[in-house]
């Protein structure tokens, strides 16, 4: 079965697909939390060393993966749209945005949880935790700065250039987070070093990290059909679709 | 896993506040998230509809 | 066409010299807020130093540069260096070794005086001084994107700064780093080789992007 993936390239044919698809998405999302919260609570067993505060990670570190996750797909979509110069694909990089941020203060607010009980301190600069804030840093930033440009064009353009330097910079900025680490290193120990696997504890992260995947997904593609629709609405397709639905 | 009593369920071995507050934060990010984007396409329908309204009459 | 730049960037800087020395007296402010804040403790300050004059260096840094292009965007200059048959990328770095000329290399000569401030050593001094001459061109080059992008932006200033920031801290972990090393008792040689390699990185790659970056701006 051969589809025409370039049908869907332009908004007025991804409008309706999205549509259809992203209460899928959000099902999926559901049906994984619930099966990943019955595992993070009734099926992994208590820690030998953390006891039940452990339980944590299995919100914090699937927020972690997605929110790195999707600062790259962000900027993978950004930068298409830069040099493709594709509508559809610098809004799907700014319909991403808003959930990578979300999913990066959720990582840090839950590394906070984590830390108090088990290591003492509600914050610790550690590597993984700080490059996590600075992060964040480039999410509002690109964010900011797409928000700022009223020129649709110029702001699609200018946050693709943005979260690509971003993205660039992500290992360098982790390298040189993580050497200033171990060189002001006292006696701390990593926070985010995560107690010996048991492996239904690593299913409950696997799971819960589809599910947040799922949900992220069904977010964006709401969000883009959005920006679609206001950024196209002088369109006969945006015209036909508003004056459909009541 | 074995929790042997509901208020043990809550308790979580003492770290009660801890895991079921990040679990409550969450929540709430998600149900924010969710809401936020329920009003800007609320705001956004009534907005472009009222301008094909406007430019139909005139 | 590189020296024609840079001369041409130097002589209009010249002609409003306080904006230059604004930038260097808002350095020195800020380092002496410190102690204030923190306290006349010696020993405190000592540790707190090389951080301190880096992050002031960063902050002056940054409020140089909006200057960076907004005069030439202003009088039409830019547009017209936009359709030059010379490489955008070449006319941008002419500007940026102007503007590091004129508000780095300031900060750097200015910063062993504030050391001594905190007493630091003169080994510490000597490096504090061989670091920010290193790091504050990485910053003019950093920076240079960030002004590319937010041109003729309302809130152009605060916005830049979000911008720009977290993508400065690579260069203020190995630049302070190096100091803060050597007053442990060991080599900077490694915080220097690596603030040198971002030196080198940073050049090849940043005058590119903020040419892009000028011409989207521009469109």
């Amino acid at each position: 079965m051969s589809i025409n993936w370039f049908k869907y390239s332009s908004p007025a044919t991804f409008y309706p697909l999205a549509g259809k698809l992203i209460p899928w998405f959000y099902g999926l999302a559901a049906m994984l939390t619930i099966a990943g919260l019955y595992i993070s609570f009734f099926v992994a067993p208590t820690d030998a060393t953390q006891g039940e505060s452990y339980r944590i990670i299995f919100i914090h570190v699937p927020a972690a993966w997605m929110s790195m996750f999707i600062y790259l797909v962000m900027a993978m979509w950004a930068g298409l749209g830069l040099v493709m110069n594709t509508r559809l694909s610098s809004i799907m990089a700014q319909a991403l945005a808003p959930t990578g941020a979300m999913f990066t203060f959720v990582a840090l607010i839950t590394g906070a949880f984590w830390g108090k009980p088990t290591w003492g301190t509600w914050w610790e600069w550690d590597a993984r935790m700080t490059s996590e804030l600075i992060l964040l840093f480039l999410y509002i930033g690109y964010m900011s700065l797409t928000a700022a440009i009223d020129d649709v064009r110029r702001a699609d353009k200018a946050g693709a250039i943005l979260a690509l330097v971003g993205a660039v910079n992500v290992p360098i900025i982790y390298f040189s987070v993580k050497w200033w680490n171990t060189l002001h290193q006292g006696a701390s120990v990593s926070l985010t070093r995560a107690p010996s696997m048991a492996k239904t504890m690593l299913l409950g992260m696997l799971i819960m990290a589809i599910a947040a995947w799922m949900y992220s997904i069904a977010v964006a593609l709401s969000r883009a059909r959005l920006l679609m629709l206001e950024r196209e609405k002088s369109t006969v397709w945006a015209q036909e679709v508003l004056e459909q639905k009541p | 896993m074995n929790w042997g009593s509901f208020a043990n369920f809550i308790d979580m071995g003492g770290r009660g506040f801890y895991v079921w507050g990040s679990y409550l934060i969450t929540l709430v990010c998600i149900v924010l998230e969710l809401g936020l984007l329920a009003r800007h396409k609320r705001t956004l329908w009534q907005r472009l509809t009222q301008i094909i309204k406007l430019n139909k009459q005139g | 066409m590189l020296i024609t730049i840079i001369r041409r960037d130097l002589l209009l800087a010249y002609r409003r010299r306080s904006d230059v020395l604004t930038t260097l007296f808002f350095f020195v402010i800020v380092v002496s807020l410190f102690p204030l804040g923190v306290g006349p403790e010696m020993k405190t300050l000592r540790l707190i130093a090389p951080g301190v004059v880096w992050v002031a260096a960063l902050l002056a840094s940054m409020l140089s540069l909006n200057r960076l292009f907004a005069a030439d965007y202003q009088d039409g200059t830019l547009e017209q260096m936009l359709l030059a048959p010379q490489p955008l990328a070449l006319i941008v770095l002419g500007k940026i070794v102007a503007h590091w000329l004129v508000s780095g290399l300031p900060l750097a000569l200015m910063a062993p005086v504030l050391g001594m401030q905190f007493d630091l050593p003169p080994e510490a001094l000597a490096i504090l001084f061989f670091a920010l001459l290193l790091g504050t061109p990485i910053l003019s080059l950093i920076g240079a994107i960030g002004a590319a992008l937010t041109l003729g932006l309302r809130g152009g200033g605060v916005l830049l700064s979000l911008l720009v920031l977290p993508l400065y801290i690579p260069a203020l972990i190995f630049g302070a780093g190096a100091v803060e090393s050597y007053i442990a008792g060991v080599s900077p040689e490694g915080h220097l080789s690596l603030l040198g390699a971002l030196l080198i990185l940073t050049g090849l790659t940043a005058p590119w992007v903020t040419a892009v970056a000028l011409r989207i701006a521009m469109e």
